[in-house]
């Protein structure tokens, strides 16, 4: 895979920033808004995948590798986890630490929005790595790995 | 049988497709996507049963806006908000599990050159 | 105290997740396997700990929400039981992989599913609610279908692929039972589940139609007879630790478990879930171990027998629930059923230990041989004797010779039937009569094995085998010793302390036992009436 025309790419230069950009919006306002970590995620993850499919395979070799995208999974996984275990400082396992604020403003809903942004890299991550995996190493290297597991 | 009892009478029907499509199909395939709508049958199924007819009016979307005074409120007009946070948790565990089965269905195909299971050795039938 | 039970799920997870990174950083092995075991032996301090104190529910609210927002962990006496279950033969199963996984690639993965699949296990183990459930059963599913796939060899491939499709069937008629029941009841709480239903007078037409899915859903996750077809492919694939860890404790947490709690615990009318499990059962009992017979494979006979061992289990619990749906004031028939119940929990136990030390073995002689296949082995047993005596003694205690646990757990399993016959139906003579000729059946296949396995001149296969590392001994014999150990359950001092609470739990019937507040009242104030019980009426065998 040699990657799409000089339109295509393009195009991803101009439009893929801005998927991202809407990505991690989705994941910054899950405590107030509809979407939340995961739907941000897996926007996070379709714009990588934009990117990848445009330039090709050897771009995804250099820059957004399996291998970053399985490390970006676990950060995110146990970022969640340790926002869990952070609880225990308040006494209870997963209680909320930070103060509840005003509804509807961003900064609010205590461990809600730090939850989110963990489950956003995890998602967005663990998907980029689900799609790199199955698409583009799939012809290079088998025998490489068994594929992305977790979800 | 009435006819508010069709919506989940076709949520049934939709499983019992899926059911179908995975004994009775010999492409690797289409038994993963028999798996999906068997997947996402029991989803809609999950959803219908969140769902609430108000006293007035249309249900909405379980958001809290405006303080707790609105809860009560909230809670008459709007629709179960568990099911739907069951749904979301539902599906992300089917995207995990397509993911897994499509890249054994890639990895079988493979080692036998077809997504054809009468020509495997274990998955007949 | 408290404060550790949702460190159960939670070491593990941090492993799942931790250890691949580890692993990307390392190729040795060793390495590698140096956070697993701790954490396994954080997992098992911990089950002991919560153990000190038999008697008592620990209940838990996530975040300190309680009802009706909170999502709550439960341990009592059945879930502390699987749990320490779960600890001990996982922690072995890692001992073991130490040499054993040195011939596959990235260990990293390895262990991070391996521990994922043990925070799914224990996650099931553990929930005090319907949907968590099912949650962690997917955790748990996921990877072990990966695990299953781990050789990536054709084989392996078809039998993970037949493992996912069946194993994704059953988990969605299971998402449909909760559908059915949290419309009905409108509740996930399995205690609160359980109390609408009491205080609504029984079941209603959609519960049965849940119950009906929920137990072909777990009968299908723990291989019941209609529905074990993907058994026999997906646990001789895995590798052998993971075959162990299958056979010896998946299919009982995801499976055996699930079904007791929510038949017992939850549905609450005893009499037909019991029948259709005695009628499954004995299904899987008998066929289990016919198909056992022929089979040319170590792993896949083992296999096919682990279907035949947790027929015995869901045969007994299965009487036990009968016996418990009718035994309103006969005070006879409820220590029957208890004593029926108290047998399926034993041997649970039992299996868990001897089939796991019985796969670890089977994977020591892959290893030292290359070859699984019956006719292509003999002669083993003076080439390899730690693994030798080690297959001798899980071998003997499957098949029930004392004085070994296996034997006593089949005897109050035939005892307590027997008991069932006489007070409630002669019908039960039919499984007692099926149950004795499975374990001759079970003592003629296992001694065939050790026979063509141990006997005999040197095959080509095993001339030049040489006994296996020292941590894979280790842990056979390590195993071995338990299988010896676990008869110490029939003295009354061990009893009380493993698995009578766990008896207690079920046989305190629908409604009673996941009580969000009052649980633990509740328990204190049940025990020493049914401690009394048990003495009085000569449970002890």
């Amino acid at each position: 895979m040699q990657g799409m025309s000089p339109i295509v790419k393009n195009m991803t230069r101009l439009v893929a920033g801005f998927i991202v950009l809407f990505g991690v919006y989705i994941v910054l306002y899950g405590h107030m808004t509809p979407g939340g970590g995961f739907a941000g995620g897996v926007i996070l993850a379709g714009g990588l995948a934009l990117v990848v499919l445009a330039f090709g395979e050897e771009f995804a070799r250099k820059a957004l590798t399996h291998e970053a995208a399985k490390t970006a999974d676990s950060i995110g996984a146990m970022l969640f986890l340790l926002i869990a275990l952070l609880g225990y400082a308040g006494g209870v396992f997963f209680t909320n630490l930070l103060p509840v604020g005003e509804v509807g403003k961003l900064f609010s809903a205590g461990i809600i929005a730090p939850c989110n942004i963990a489950i956003g890299i995890k998602v967005g991550a663990g998907l980029f790595g689900v799609f790199v995996a199955l698409a583009v190493f799939r012809r290079a290297g088998a025998g490489s790995s068994t594929g992305m597991i977790e979800g | 049988m009435t006819l508010a009892m069709a919506p989940y009478m076709l949520a049934f029907l939709i499983f019992v497709v899926g059911l179908y499509a995975i004994v009775a199909k010999r492409n690797l395939i289409k038994v993963i996507v028999g798996l999906l709508i068997l997947d996402y049958a029991a989803n809609l199924l999950l959803v219908l049963v969140g769902y609430r007819t108000p006293a007035e009016g249309a249900p909405v979307a379980p958001i809290l806006v405006g303080g707790a005074e609105k809860a009560a409120d909230l809670a008459a007009s709007a629709v179960d908000p568990l099911p739907q946070a069951l749904v979301l948790t539902s599906i992300v565990i089917g995207l995990s599990v397509t993911a897994l089965v499509v890249a054994l269905a890639i990895r079988l195909h493979e080692k036998y050159g077809t997504f054809d299971t009468g020509l495997m050795r274990n998955l007949k039938g | 105290m408290d404060q550790v039970v949702p460190l159960l799920v939670a070491i593990p997870l941090a492993g799942g997740f931790l250890i691949p990174v580890i692993g990307r950083f390392t190729k040795s092995h060793r390495v590698t396997a140096i956070l697993p075991i701790v954490m396994a032996c954080g997992l098992l301090v911990i089950a002991i700990l919560l153990l000190a104190r038999p008697g008592e529910t620990v209940v838990y609210w996530v975040g300190g929400w309680t009802f009706p927002i909170g999502i709550s962990l439960v341990a009592d006496g059945l879930s502390k039981l699987v749990v320490l279950i779960i600890a001990v033969v996982s922690l072995l199963a890692l001992l073991f992989s130490l040499d054993y996984m040195t011939r596959y690639t990235s260990p990293g993965l390895y262990y991070g599913l391996f521990m994922l699949m043990v925070a799914g296990m224990v996650g099931v183990v553990i929930s005090g609610d319907l949907f968590n459930i099912f949650v962690f059963l997917e955790i748990a599913g996921i990877a072990s279908y990966a695990l299953v796939a781990y050789g990536t060899e054709a084989d392996e491939l078809e039998a993970s692929f037949k493992y996912l499709v069946l194993s994704a069937i059953a988990s969605a008629f299971i998402l449909l039972g909760i559908a059915f029941v949290y419309s009905v009841t409108g509740h996930l709480n399995l205690a609160k589940i359980a109390e609408v239903i009491r205080m609504g007078g029984g079941l209603t037409t959609p519960l049965y139609v849940a119950a009906a899915f929920f137990i072909m859903g777990f009968g299908l996750k723990a291989a019941m007879v209609p529905f074990h077809a993907w058994l026999p492919d997906a646990h001789p694939s895995a590798p052998a630790p993971i075959s162990a860890m299958l056979s010896g404790v998946l299919i009982k947490a995801c499976g055996v478990y699930v079904l007791c709690r929510l038949t017992f615990s939850v549905l609450g009318n005893h009499q037909a879930f019991g029948t259709i499990l005695v009628v499954l059962g004995t299904l899987s009992m008998v066929l289990g171990a016919l198909m056992a017979i022929g089979q040319g494979d170590l792993k896949r006979l083992l296999a096919y027998s682990s279907i035949s061992q947790v027929g015995y289990v869901v045969l007994a619990v299965g009487a036990g629930l009968v016996g418990l749906g009718l035994a309103k004031d006969s005070e006879p028939l409820a220590a029957a059923a208890r004593l029926a119940v108290f047998g399926g929990l034993f041997h649970l136990v039992n299996h868990a230990v001897f089939k796991s030390l019985l796969f670890l073995c089977s994977g020591s002689i892959e290893y030292a041989t290359g070859s699984r296949r019956l006719d292509q082995l003999s002669g083993l047993g003076k080439r390899m004797p730690v693994t030798g005596w080690t297959l001798r003694v899980g071998a003997l205690a499957i098949s029930g010779v004392p004085p070994f646990g296996g034997f006593w757990s089949k005897v109050i399993i035939i005892l307590a039937l027997t008991h069932m016959a006489v007070l409630v139906h002669w019908a039960f003579y039919i499984p007692v009569a099926l149950a004795v000729a499975t374990a001759v059946v079970t003592l003629v296949y296992y001694a065939k094995v050790q026979r063509s396995i141990l006997g005999g001149e040197p095959s080509d296969a095993a001339k030049g085998a040489r006994e296996v590392p020292f941590a894979m001994c280790l842990a056979s014999v390590l195993l071995a010793v338990l299988c010896l150990a676990s008869a110490l359950i029939v003295l009354p001092s061990v009893r009380a302390r493993l698995v009578d609470p766990a008896v207690r739990v079920l046989s305190a019937g629908a409604g009673s036992t996941v009580e969000p507040a009052t649980a633990s009242e509740d328990s204190e104030a049940r025990t020493p009436a049914a401690a009394q019980v048990a003495v009085k009426e000569g449970m002890t065998p």
